[in-house]
């Protein structure tokens, strides 16, 4: 019997106050794959991490993270996931090292002293392991979250704008250590940005969508072309004018 | 019991890295226990047939533990409010029951720490004598330890659903009970609808007998027994309450955007 995919969405909905946030989601992560959820502000994008991290509950449809379904094993599943975002650093009145011990220890990670000085290592944190959070840069915060986030060794590993506050040496570094960790271990990465060279040369798929809906989906290096655009860019932001045009 | 673990180890590192955070575990108590201390001192120079000292410091001491108790269980609480914690916390894989005994554990910690400070201060200092309440001081101590868990996550549930500004409603609790609570003085001083209010908060249980060893009589252990039962329901309503909050705070997307702009 085949491994199933990281990742499943199916038909997953969120409405609030009557208006659809999501509206019948369905994609899938596959081992290895790099996924950018690409769509303009209010799109519905961190609504569907946000369901996926379960700490929000779909009105109806199903996620299920390596077979296991969230509503019901949701500790399994969230065991073999993790996260990095820019609206939810970790706590500023913690160490970098505190934090991922805590973290840690929440995410049951085997060996946890010495998978913290790997993860420090990794995300060029040695100088700030015993600096509270709250005083490192922004961008310096990012790569603590990425260092928790990479705790675990995830099987999914949710990226929502990773890269937003880094500089473009930093970012390309990022980049590369989220392509390598997906190639080298039999995880799948769900990746949002709103930078789409990064989308372009990151992910291996790309969905687009807009009003709650996936408008496209396809390789980020075809589909411009499949639709008359010159790069992922320029599809962005025909999708995104459509996506007012039809709000308006 | 590890991501419990855990919330006990960030407090401690937190307690570890803060004065700020580590005084407040003593100082207040202690400052408690030498205004009646002193208080009881001079009362008992006055009557000294009436064993002020191990009547009202005694009761000043127990209320006190039990504060710390429910203060220990928020002040964790409100340490993930404040550095808005909760998507880091509820996207990993920790159930809400664990992440209350974590609560818990930590209020154990911190409470036990202001216990053993204002117990030195009251027996060294005012030679109140802890152990002349013999056995009963365990359910004493039980029954004051369980409510005010209960109040704490009851207080924890109520800052969840109304916001970081409703922690101003969770503070004043203990001093909206304690005239109920007849800590230093008997039911019998209260008017009649007051006391059979009375009767529906644990401590009320714990004080009254408390006088009743003070004053040379044994503690009715049914009433203490029914303290404990009271106080073991109020821990399932607040555990019901909390997660029942958390619930609501899934469904609607409120632990995903939790801060005092979206809540509140």
């Amino acid at each position: 019997m085949a491994a199933p995919d990281i990742l499943e969405l199916r038909d997953i909905r969120k409405s609030y106050a009557g208006k659809a946030a999501v509206d019948g989601v369905s994609f899938r992560v596959r081992r290895n794959e790099i996924v950018g959820l690409l769509g303009p502000n209010g799109a519905g994008k961190t609504t569907t991490i946000n369901m996926i991290l379960g700490v929000l509950e779909p009105d109806s449809g199903s996620v299920a993270v390596e077979g296991l379904d969230l509503a019901r094993k949701r500790r399994r599943a969230m065991a073999r996931t993790n996260f990095a975002a820019v609206y939810a650093q970790l706590p500023g009145n913690l160490t970098v090292a505190q934090n991922l011990r805590v973290f840690g220890l929440i995410y049951g990670v085997p060996r946890l002293s010495q998978r913290i000085d790997e993860v420090i290592a990794e995300f060029d944190l040695a100088r700030f392991r015993d600096t509270r959070c709250g005083v490192l840069s922004s961008g310096e915060q990012t790569r603590v979250c990425l260092a928790k986030a990479m705790l675990n060794r995830p099987s999914l590993l949710l990226l929502d704008e990773p890269t937003a506050s880094l500089d473009p040496a930093t970012a390309r570094d990022i980049r590369a250590k989220i392509r390598d960790f997906a190639a080298a271990s039999p995880a799948g990465v769900l990746w949002t940005s709103h930078n789409m060279h990064e989308v372009a040369e990151v992910c291996h798929r790309v969905l687009f969508l807009s009003k709650g809906r996936i408008l496209l989906e396809g390789d980020p290096q075809t589909l411009p072309a499949a639709h008359g655009r010159d790069n992922l860019e320029d599809l962005f932001i025909a999708v995104a004018r459509e996506s007012l045009r039809g709000a308006a | 019991m590890r991501a419990p673990a855990a919330i006990l180890l960030r407090q401690f590192y937190l307690m570890r890295g803060s004065p700020a955070r580590l005084v407040p575990l003593f100082i207040w108590v202690a400052v408690d226990m030498l205004l009646w201390g002193f208080m009881s001192r001079y009362l008992a120079a006055i009557a000294p047939r009436m064993h002020f000292v191990e009547a009202l410091l005694g009761a000043a001491l127990l209320w006190d533990f039990f504060t710390r108790v429910m203060q220990g269980v928020t002040m964790t609480f409100f340490e993930d409010v404040k550095s808005r914690n909760f998507l880091n916390l509820f996207a990993a894989p920790l159930s809400v029951g664990e992440y209350v005994v974590g609560l818990v554990l930590s209020s154990i910690a911190t409470s036990l720490i202001g216990l053993a400070v204002i117990v030195a201060i009251a027996s060294l200092v005012f030679g109140l004598p802890v152990l002349a309440y013999g056995l009963a001081a365990i359910p004493f101590l039980l029954i004051l330890f369980l409510f005010g868990v209960a109040l704490g996550v009851a207080g924890s549930a109520i800052v969840m659903r109304l916001g970081p500004a409703a922690e101003w409603l969770v503070w004043p609790i203990p001093a909206l009970i304690s005239p109920l609570a007849g800590v230093f003085y008997p039911l019998s001083a209260l008017p009649d609808w007051m006391r059979m209010a009375a009767r529906a908060f644990p401590p009320a249980y714990v004080f009254e007998n408390l006088r009743a060893i003070v004053a040379g009589g044994a503690p009715s252990y049914v009433e203490l027994a029914a303290g404990s039962a009271l106080a073991l329901a109020y821990l399932a309503l607040a555990g019901w309450l909390f997660t029942f909050v958390y619930g609501y705070a899934v469904r609607t997307g409120l632990i995903a955007r939790y801060s005092a702009e979206s809540v509140s």
